[in-house]
């Protein structure tokens, strides 16, 4: 057997025996924006049964990235001495009337980096210009940039900024969990950022909530058989954590990368889009490291912020609308010209929905 | 070639650096012209230095130009040169010509290292001559410092269509076999990795080749060819897209038969990238009746540049325009044209 043919077989059984275990529609939860391109991109969600149904959660990092941050990128962008360094799908991200993306077309200095040390090296390069990371992403990206900013103490250097918006995915679950119309039978947990924070942080889910979780992995196959674990547990009517991802994920997680976090951040209380505020579920640079908070240090003037009321990113992030069902879906909002960040980033559920056809390719479910 | 002393050609000039006299039309100029450009590029058609070339042509022609801005300039498998000589050739022999004639026309940086445009212009000339092409015309122009990005290169080229074979969108129908000439992405994820300073095996490197010798072979053994096209800018998605909607007819694609090396499936994997996606420089993707497959694999196996020739797929009269592919474990999603340009993911 060729190793695609193992894969298919494999791919085969799980897909029958989760048939076989599940006689009522049930909803899993993905709560990682890989997860859900991986899920689209190995054609998974037409493959399961119909009674069992994958809905996008609300781990996009782009995604719950709220207009006010844009606008407040956007604003330092248009300062003449300041260089902006970013991940690239942050660029097409829309603000309230601009995006950075217009902005460097208009001439502002923004360069797209990899890592946030790039963003450092950025400074060191340029010391008569002051650089902003924008500094987003959740506990996989977190570490980096903490990293990054006791880099620059070390080096003592004085023209590197952090606009700071990383957030905590399990608060972000929780609140899903808190919010009544909210039905979901198990969730999917984001393997990468349990690479980080081990299991632990996700153990509510079972025992506050009762629902099952299953840490998973990225490819096709470790999807389905993370798929397959929920849907034993639903089956039993059970509710634990368990691990699909053992190979990467350790139980503890990843204790260096957990201690830069706690060494340069607070937790503090920012809003999500879609979402809203959510207690305890950001970062915020701490006191010992304020001279490389963007916030404290510059001062500008932004606009006032505001959503586009048409748009149902807040909806689809928390599983309660599918992207067709928005009247901007595919009509004004696409990958081209994106009203709402779901459609920005390639994990973003409509951007997701859109490039894979969902809905479109009529072999499909 | 007068006045010129060939076995110092192209290492007598003093000048370290090009200014903005060597645009200038004089001197300096005549001095880059005939010390770098001419000793590499020498034939007998640049030889007549006119203020243009005059050529003899027989059959229809093809005619095309393309504009290189790559950066960085130099990158494992080739440089700007290699790609601008490569580009052309690819373009004309697509359209089932047999490149002749090219023209090359440069925009240099002030201040551009002439060590660095001296190494363009070798590999312009080997990749020329591996084509079997002359480059005839040129034009050198130097802008302000900071006002170009090193160099940029223009080519045009013509060439004789290959009487007897029909390259045409048109052509392809509804039960064709659709083949890949070879390992896909190996250019952009090189480009890209170079670009962002990311560590890749040394094995990753850019495909840029000239395609034209086995494009010459393949439609003279298999002249039934539906149409061929290279698979660059927007990689092996936009062609198949573009030729499912000029066609009008669907695409499946076998997610398994797909030629990607592991070390391009890697850097797809942190970065968020599909192969399909990404820039080639020396493959090209052909529709043919399943009749003939054999025949084209054949030919592209005995080539450098198709050893690694299969099939990946298939057209079909069901989903029209579409384009599809079959995942590994069984599942079906489009693939779409790509839009804008591809950005690394956050995480």
């Amino acid at each position: 057997m060729t190793k695609a043919e193992e894969s298919r077989k494999a791919a085969e059984n799980l897909l029958k025996k989760i048939d076989e275990l599940i006689d009522r529609p049930v909803r899993f939860m993905e709560v990682c924006g890989t997860h859900t391109v991986s899920i689209f991109r190995s054609g998974i969600r037409q493959l399961l049964p119909e009674k069992v149904e994958l809905v996008s959660g609300p781990g996009c990092p782009v995604c719950v990235t709220p207009n006010d941050y844009m606008d407040m990128a956007i604003a330092y962008a248009k300062q003449k001495d300041i260089i902006i360094a970013t991940f690239g799908d942050m660029l097409k991200v829309p603000g309230t009337s601009s995006s950075l993306n217009a902005m460097k077309t208009a001439g502002a200095d923004i360069r797209i980096v990899y890592s946030p040390l790039d963003a450092l090296q950025i400074a060191r390069d340029n010391p008569a210009k002051k650089i902003v990371f924008l500094g987003v992403g959740f506990e996989t990206t977190a570490p980096l940039s903490a990293a990054t900013i006791q880099a620059a103490g070390n080096e003592n250097i004085n023209n590197f900024f952090v606009l700071a918006a990383h957030k905590w995915t399990n608060t972000a679950l929780e609140a899903l969990l808190n919010d009544k119309d909210i039905k979901v039978d198990g969730f999917l947990l984001p393997g990468h950022v349990c690479v980080i924070t081990g299991e632990e942080p996700f153990a509510f889910v079972a025992e506050k909530y009762k629902k099952p979780a299953v840490v998973a992995g990225f490819d096709a196959l470790d999807i389905l058989q993370a798929v397959y674990m929920l849907a034993k547990q639903v089956k039993n009517k059970e509710a634990k954590i368990e691990n699909a991802y053992k190979r990467v994920v350790k139980a503890e997680g990843n204790i260096i990368a957990k201690q830069a976090i706690e060494a340069v951040f607070d937790k503090s209380t920012p809003s999500w889009r879609g979402l809203g505020e959510i207690p305890l579920s950001g970062m915020q640079i701490n006191d010992k490291y304020s001279k490389y908070d963007v916030l404290k240090q510059i001062a500008v003037e932004k606009e006032v912020s505001k959503e586009n009321p048409a748009c149902c990113c807040g909806d689809v992030l928390k599983g309660l609308k599918k992207p067709i069902d928005c009247p901007l879906f595919k009509k004004i909002c696409t990958p081209d010209k994106p009203a709402g960040a779901c459609m920005v980033s390639v994990e973003g559920t409509c951007h997701a929905w859109y490039k894979y056809g969902q809905g479109r390719y009529h072999y499909g479910r | 070639m007068p006045g010129i002393n060939m076995d110092k050609a192209g290492i007598i000039m003093d000048d370290k650096f090009i200014t903005l006299a060597h645009g200038a039309g004089g001197l300096k100029s005549r001095e880059l012209v005939e010390e770098v450009m001419l000793p590499a590029f020498d034939n007998e058609y640049l030889r007549q230095m006119h203020d243009g070339a005059k050529l003899q042509m027989t059959n229809n022609i093809a005619f095309t130009t393309d504009s290189y801005v790559v950066q960085p300039l130099f990158f494992n498998g080739g440089n700007i040169g290699k790609l601008a000589v490569c580009g052309t050739v690819n373009d004309l022999a697509m359209t089932g010509a047999v490149p002749k004639y090219i023209s090359v026309g440069m925009i240099i940086e002030e201040g551009f290292a002439i060590a660095d445009l001296q190494k363009i212009v070798m590999t312009m000339k080997e990749a020329a001559a591996e084509a079997g092409v002359h480059i005839v015309t040129g034009d050198t122009k130097v802008v302000d410092k900071n006002k170009g990005d090193g160099i940029f290169i223009n080519t045009a080229g013509v060439g004789e269509i290959i009487q007897g074979c029909d390259i045409a969108p048109q052509n392809v129908k509804a039960g064709m076999d659709v083949i890949a000439s070879g390992y896909l992405g190996d250019h952009a994820a090189t480009i890209m990795a170079c670009r962002h300073n990311l560590q890749m095996p040394g094995t990753l490197k850019s495909d840029c080749a000239p395609l034209n010798k086995l494009v010459e072979k393949l439609l003279q053994e298999v002249p039934q060819i539906a149409v061929m096209r290279d698979a660059t800018r927007g990689g092996a998605a936009a062609v198949l897209n573009e030729i499912a909607g000029q066609a009008g007819i669907g695409i499946i694609i076998d997610e398994d038969k797909i030629p990607v090396r592991k070390e391009v499936n890697g850097f797809c994997d942190i970065l968020g990238f599909e192969p399909l996606y990404l820039a080639n420089e020396g493959k090209f993707i052909t529709f043919v009746d399943k009749k003939y497959t054999e025949k084209v694999l054949a030919v592209m196996h005995q080539s450098e540049y198709g050893k690694d020739a299969c099939v990946i797929g298939e057209t079909n009269d069901k989903a029209v325009n579409e384009v599809v592919l079959r995942t590994t474990i069984g599942g079906m999603r489009i693939i779409d044209m790509p839009a804008g340009e591809q950005i690394p993911r956050i995480c």
